[in-house]
């Protein structure tokens, strides 16, 4: 593995890698002193051409505990603004000896391209509508503590399939990691060739509850709606949002996950979402120890991660 | 270029079939036949070549006036002389549009200066390609570059009343109306053909039905006012079943496909390199099959190459960031004889039908695409099909590189192209 560019690159055995390794490194951070010698002398540059508060943290957090030196880059107040191209920045980053680069960008394949362009390895922490490979490594990671699998786990993911990039790579990761994943949305979120995907579809929330070990809710932003992708926030609340009702459709041991940020209200309701079953915090932390994980595994070489 | 060389061109094989001689002189066909006298004439070896119609091109960009970076009249119409064109229609999406009979009358100057290959001006349908007020068409028709094609060219004129009216207008003057279609609704912020790759690759689909949707209606309209309409680069199999049932209804329609679109499918896209971005896109295997039938029964007319120039850092980008198009010209013929020829889908004949006399008969240019015959104009194309060769963008002779067949291996070459009898290009070089 020299990048992590799509969850679909990944084999079921080197996504089992990652996620044990994480485990492993979850000690880490219950520990006084949250840090590791693992990754000294490693150069990590964040390069965020899209605000994300929650991912650009959770990566600097985790390559610092690896103490690899880190490097902010965003778009704003960079040279970026002034007309840079993605390929002079990596050029430069490139001249800067990064050994590995976490790149979130709003166009589709952006850290594919990147890695195109540099030697170091190459994250994607979001490219566009494409992918998340990370936010799908952490909610498996998830899913497999709370619930102690992931084959034959039972998944829904509920919301706009068709912008989502946390839905594409958790589609892909846990059909190669075995769980049933079956995608809920209105048919307008939903891609047109949805039925080539390896998982399961329905219109209907109701319907798909009782039978889920798992329910994750995407966000919806309201903006869709003036694209005509339904009529109203109220409407697509009342048939898609998971309420205090709907959650007690499901199964006494099911649990609820978002990627965040939410909107309560539409998708999700308060109640629902600081229930003792939303996994939600839970899965902030496990962001941490799944990218130190991955930068480990991507940039630390051969040596144990934790030392002995 | 000497205006009075002779050539005579050695044991040829007119389109494909036996061996015989050409005698250019004066800018017509001389002579035709078996072991003809050279006299003064150069000769010319053209044993085992094959000898074609200068070709014709229906759609080219040529970016002059306003992006001369990416290419200009002279350089694009040297690209075209490479790739064995005698003749190409200059769209009119420039900067300044098209859309007057000045910037027409510009861009044919320009062309006659280089004078390489016979540049014909297409006229933009609306002003500024704005899609709700007609440009001067008739003007552009009067004027010395006599205008016949008009097109608003990577844009569509989706408004269905002045689609009409322009349809119905530029029949007082033998007029053509070449049609981008592509619903603007149905596309927005469109990346690639949408279907199963991308649904994967998260780019926004452009969905066959903005293509045919606009085809069929416009299709109804031309039969309804009985004018002439052309579509431009058809790129699904739909198109090709609406086209072929249009024509048997008696429609007026004639069609083009590119290159592209004969060999080349959407799966390209999953590298995310935009070299393979393209309006239309690029679509899947079955389309592909469905285009190549149709030039073939002629439910499609003609190839046009759609050539679309584009300096570097245009490509070199991020794949929704990245301009669309595809050069072309310096690649049409190789790609047309590995898609159609080698196939066994066209013979020669049937190359020089849809490359060279369909193309010049819907842009209503006399004095291109006539047979090789005495007493015809000598634009002649003399073309190695037993050559193969990789293709080296930085070894084409238009301004731009960003040619989707970079080190693909393509059959043939052209050798020599002639335009009124005068060698534009000769051994394989620019002249």
């Amino acid at each position: 593995m020299r990048h992590l560019l799509s969850a679909g690159d990944l084999s079921r055995d080197e996504a089992l890698l990652i996620l044990d390794t994480a485990r492993e490194l979850a000690q880490v951070s219950g520990r006084s002193v949250k840090k590791l010698p693992t990754l000294r002398g490693r150069t990590v540059v964040n390069l965020f051409y899209e605000d994300s508060t929650r991912t650009r943290i959770s990566f600097e957090a985790a390559a610092k505990r690896m103490s690899a030196d880190v490097i902010n880059f965003s778009a704003k107040g960079s040279s970026v603004s002034k007309g840079e191209s993605l390929k002079d920045t990596a050029l430069t980053l490139q001249a800067m000896g990064a050994d590995g680069v976490v790149i979130r960008h709003s166009s589709s394949g952006a850290a594919r391209r990147l890695a195109g362009w540099v030697d170091g390895a190459v994250l994607n922490a979001g490219d566009g509508t494409h992918e998340h490979p990370t936010q799908a490594l952490l909610d498996a990671y998830t899913m497999r503590e709370r619930m102690g699998r992931l084959e034959g786990l039972r998944v829904a993911i509920v919301g706009d399939i068709l912008h989502s990039r946390v839905a594409r790579s958790n589609v892909l990761l846990l059909s190669t990691l075995g769980a049933e994943v079956t995608l809920v949305a209105p048919p307008t979120l939903l891609p047109v060739s949805v039925g080539a995907w390896p998982c399961a579809v329905s219109y209907d929330l109701d319907e798909v509850l009782p039978k889920s070990d798992v329910v994750m809710m995407l966000r919806v932003q309201a903006e869709r709606m003036q694209a005509a992708f339904f009529p109203s926030a109220r409407e697509y609340s009342r048939r898609y949002g998971l309420d205090r009702d709907r959650f007690a459709r499901l199964p006494d041991d099911a649990i609820v996950m978002h990627p965040g940020p939410m909107i309560r209200g539409m998708e999700i309701s308060a109640e629902v979402a600081d229930s003792p079953r939303s996994t939600i915090t839970e899965q902030v932390t496990n962001g941490v120890s799944v990218r130190m994980a991955v930068l480990y595994l991507l940039l630390g070489g051969s040596e144990s991660a934790i030392g002995n | 270029m000497s205006q009075t060389t002779t050539y005579l061109l050695r044991g040829a094989r007119l389109l494909g079939g036996h061996p015989t001689d050409l005698l250019l002189r004066d800018g017509v066909v001389a002579a035709v036949g078996a072991g003809l006298d050279a006299g003064d004439a150069r000769v010319v070896d053209a044993e085992g070549l094959i000898a074609l119609p200068g070709l014709v091109d229906l759609h080219t960009h040529l970016r002059e006036p306003g992006r001369e970076d990416a290419e200009t009249v002279a350089s694009g119409a040297r690209a075209a002389a490479m790739g064995g064109y005698t003749a190409v229609h200059a769209m009119a999406n420039t900067d300044p549009v098209a859309d007057t009979a000045g910037v027409v009358e510009q861009v044919w100057r320009l062309g006659r200066d280089a004078g390489y290959c016979d540049v014909q001006p297409v006229g933009a349908v609306t002003q500024n390609l704005d899609g709700a007020h007609l440009a001067e068409l008739g003007a552009m028709a009067d004027s010395i570059a006599g205008v016949r094609v008009f097109s608003d060219d990577g844009k569509c004129v989706s408004d269905a009343l002045l689609m009409r009216r322009a349809l119905e207008y530029v029949k007082a003057f033998d007029g053509v109306i070449a049609q981008h279609a592509q619903e603007p609704r149905l596309t927005e912020h469109a990346q690639m053909n949408e279907g199963v790759v991308s649904d994967r690759l998260g780019l926004a689909g452009w969905p066959a039905v903005a293509e045919e949707a606009i085809i069929a209606r416009d299709c109804l309209l031309a039969e309804h006012v009985g004018s002439r309409l052309h579509i431009c680069h058809v790129s699904t199999k739909g198109s090709v079943q609406i086209i072929r049932w249009a024509k048997s209804r008696g429609c007026d329609v004639t069609a083009e496909v590119t290159p592209h679109h004969l060999l080349l499918t959407d799966d390209l896209a999953e590298s995310y390199d935009p070299i393979y971005k393209v309006n239309p896109p690029l679509r899947t295997a079955e389309d592909v099959r469905a285009l190549r039938e149709g030039l073939a029964d002629g439910t499609i007319d003609c190839v046009a190459t759609d050539h679309a120039p584009h300096p570097i850092e245009a490509k070199e980008t991020e794949w929704s960031n990245a301009a669309m198009g595809m050069i072309g010209l310096e690649t049409a013929l190789s790609v047309v004889q590995h898609a159609m020829v080698d196939t066994g889908l066209l013979d020669w004949a049937g190359v020089a039908e849809r490359m060279s006399a369909a193309p010049a008969r819907i842009g209503r240019l006399g004095g291109h695409g006539r047979p090789l015959a005495v007493g015809e104009p000598a634009n002649v194309t003399l073309y190695d099909a037993d050559a193969t060769r990789e293709v080296d963008p930085t070894a084409m002779v238009s301004k731009s590189a960003n040619t989707p067949y970079r080190g693909m291996r393509l059959p043939g070459r052209v050798v020599a192209t002639f335009l009124r009898g005068v060698p534009t290009v000769l051994d394989g070089k620019i002249q």
